[in-house]
């Protein structure tokens, strides 16, 4: 195709734009099935009168309080992950990277395992849908964000001293991983059955366990977080080009590997915080999104957060109704569906972009 | 530009030492030397990718070391040696050049600016081709349309023309040479290949050890030089009246 102005250009971007645009209206679309979608059958109008002007006491309670924060969360929480898992993938300069690459939801998961079983945050009860409840939820999340920050500023500190070269950094996280894994295993070894599998059940990761006020935090959070990236999305292009060059086009490269590292375990680290963990978005959404826009993060920022928005919520309303009335764990529905899909534009290849 | 005292050490071993030459818009210069002699090291050291031990480096009388990142970036161009594999387009690829002057979008002056350097480099039909999917002479070429779109006053080239065949040879230099001697801007080109560098360039630098051996026009091209250069004796021909290298 001969350029000869720029507006083949501006066509062959809008065609990019159209694409965000169909992921906005695909998010739409999963809110709707989603909120009508539960064990108690609300009408459609039901539904409605019940966000627009409060409706009657049971429907509510069922959309305000259960399935409203749920849904936002899954769409706060997948869009955090993905696009964490997108700006990772770019300053670590490694295609595997995504949010618990650095270490950072095997921390967590120690820190839930040691709120649990050391510090008794946990049991079980036969009784309920869920035979396990968390008495301290808390202080499972306090001590899960603890560890996680922990490790984040450790391998900030490490990667410091080499420059934040992205070898230093996936190194780091590789063995911080391990670390904090075999740190699990030795506590759960001196544990209870009944610890355990309250600790297990922790590390599956359910959007159920979120209420408004944390969503709220995971929201501002992810706002504020979209933002900056979308402000330094010039920056990552110009990194894909090589560390040379990105400095050569005015890029100070220490800096931005140093926030964007820092700002997207910090997301991580919350999500995982407050509602266990959900693998594979954040590695996935963002390839899902390469393969079909292309590596240009002026529109891979904003997709990769509506592919995991998108996926997420999906994930989460089929774990809520394939074997209703149990709900399944939400990270594994995500893996479950994600990486069929994965595979096959893995296999599909380059052609659309 | 003027390069004053310049010194660069890794932590292991010093690299170069006392570094002095300038040149004018409208130069090709010519850095030459063996492997590890320096060539490279000295080129980011003129932008700043790494920080000189001792020197100054001016650029249109500016100190270099005191503009920002981004300031620099409109002054200075540069091609790595090295290329990434980029999966986006080329025009996505040569737009990355108004990096510096961006703010929050390009503007559609940046695209303008973006769409002649492509057409200098005569690659708009290119234009919507993705970057990973070209040969290694097109990639060379968008790469140095990217470093013209940030119009800058000096081009860094670090061996241009290293892996390509003998047509991208041609074809990268004849553009590196046109786009200098309309006179707006100068060129520092590291190269390996003595022919295309005494074909080409107007200045030379001979890197030794760390240090200009010899630097000058093309009268510093004497078989004892390259020699003592490259350690290799040569002599050279005339062909057609081009001078050539060989090595005897």
């Amino acid at each position: 195709m001969v350029v000869t102005d720029t507006s083949d250009y501006k066509r062959f971007t809008g065609r990019k734009k159209a694409v965000l645009a169909l992921l906005a209206v695909l998010v739409v679309v999963a809110f709707a099935v989603a909120i009508n979608t539960g064990s108690i059958k609300l009408s459609l109008y039901e539904v409605i009168q019940a966000i627009v002007s409060g409706g009657n006491g049971v429907s509510d309670l069922v959309i305000w309080r259960i399935r409203l924060p749920r849904i936002t969360a899954a769409i706060v929480a997948g869009a955090g992950l993905s696009v964490a898992g997108c700006v990772m993938q770019n300053t670590l300069r490694n295609p595997l990277a995504s949010p618990s690459t650095l270490g950072i939801a095997n921390a967590a998961a120690f820190g839930a395992n040691l709120a649990i079983i050391v510090f008794g945050a946990g049991s079980i009860q036969s009784t309920s849908t869920d035979a396990v409840i968390i008495n301290n939820p808390y202080l499972v999340t306090v001590l899960a964000f603890v560890c996680s920050m922990l490790a984040t500023v450790v391998i900030l500190l490490l990667a410091r001293l080499r420059n934040f070269t992205p070898e230093a950094m996936v190194l780091a996280g590789v063995a911080l991983s391990s670390l904090f894994a075999a740190g699990t295993i030795l506590i759960q070894y001196f544990a209870q059955d009944y610890q355990i599998a309250a600790a297990v059940f922790w590390t599956f990761g359910d959007l159920g366990r979120i209420a408004w006020p944390e969503v709220a935090i995971l929201a501002v959070l992810v706002t504020i977080s979209f933002i900056y990236f979308m402000f330094r999305r010039w920056d990552y292009n110009a990194l894909d080009s090589g560390e040379e060059t990105a400095k050569s086009l005015g890029v100070n490269v220490e800096r931005v590997r140093q926030f964007g590292m820092l700002v997207s375990s910090l997301i991580t680290a919350v999500a995982v915080s407050f509602l266990g963990i959900i693998g594979f978005i954040g590695l996935v959404g963002p390839h899902i999104m390469r393969r079909i826009i292309g590596g240009d993060h002026r529109y891979l920022i904003p997709a990769s957060a509506m592919i995991g928005s998108l996926l997420l919520l999906v994930s989460d309303t089929l774990a809520r109704t394939m074997a209703a009335p149990v709900v399944l764990p939400v990270g594994a529905i995500t893996s479950f569906f994600g990486a069929p899909l994965f595979l096959y534009l893995l296999i599909r290849g380059y052609q659309r972009r | 530009m003027s390069v004053n005292g310049l010194a660069f050490d890794y932590p292991s071993r010093p690299v170069l030492r006392n570094i002095n030459f300038s040149i004018c818009n409208g130069t090709f210069l010519a850095v030459l030397g063996v492997n590890g002699a320096g060539k490279s090291t000295l080129l980011k050291c003129i932008n700043r990718v790494l920080k000189p031990r001792v020197g100054t480096v001016l650029i249109q009388k500016e100190e270099v070391a005191k503009l920002s990142r981004r300031e620099l970036a409109k002054r200075i161009g540069y091609v790595a040696q090295r290329r990434e594999q980029l999966n986006t387009t080329v025009f996505d690829a040569v737009l990355l050049g108004r990096k510096p002057y961006i703010q929050w979008e390009a503007s559609s002056k940046d695209l303008e600016t973006a769409r002649k350097a492509l057409s200098i480099l005569e690659l708009e039909e290119y234009s919507l081709r993705y970057f990973d999917e070209l040969s290694g002479g097109e990639q060379q070429k968008v790469m140095i349309a990217r470093a013209l779109a940030q119009e800058p006053d000096l081009l860094l080239l670090d061996e241009p023309t290293s892996n390509l065949d003998l047509k991208n040879q041609m074809e990268v230099l004849k553009i590196i040479k046109k786009i200098v001697a309309a006179g707006r801007i100068a060129a520092v080109v590291s190269m390996h290949d003595l022919n295309l560098a005494i074909r080409f360039a107007d200045k030379f630098i001979l890197l030794k050890n760390g240090e200009i051996f010899a630097a000058g026009g093309l009268e510093v091209m004497t078989p004892e030089n390259i020699e003592k250069v490259y350690s290799t004796p040569v002599k050279i021909m005339e062909v057609d009246s081009i001078p050539v290298v060989v090595p005897v």
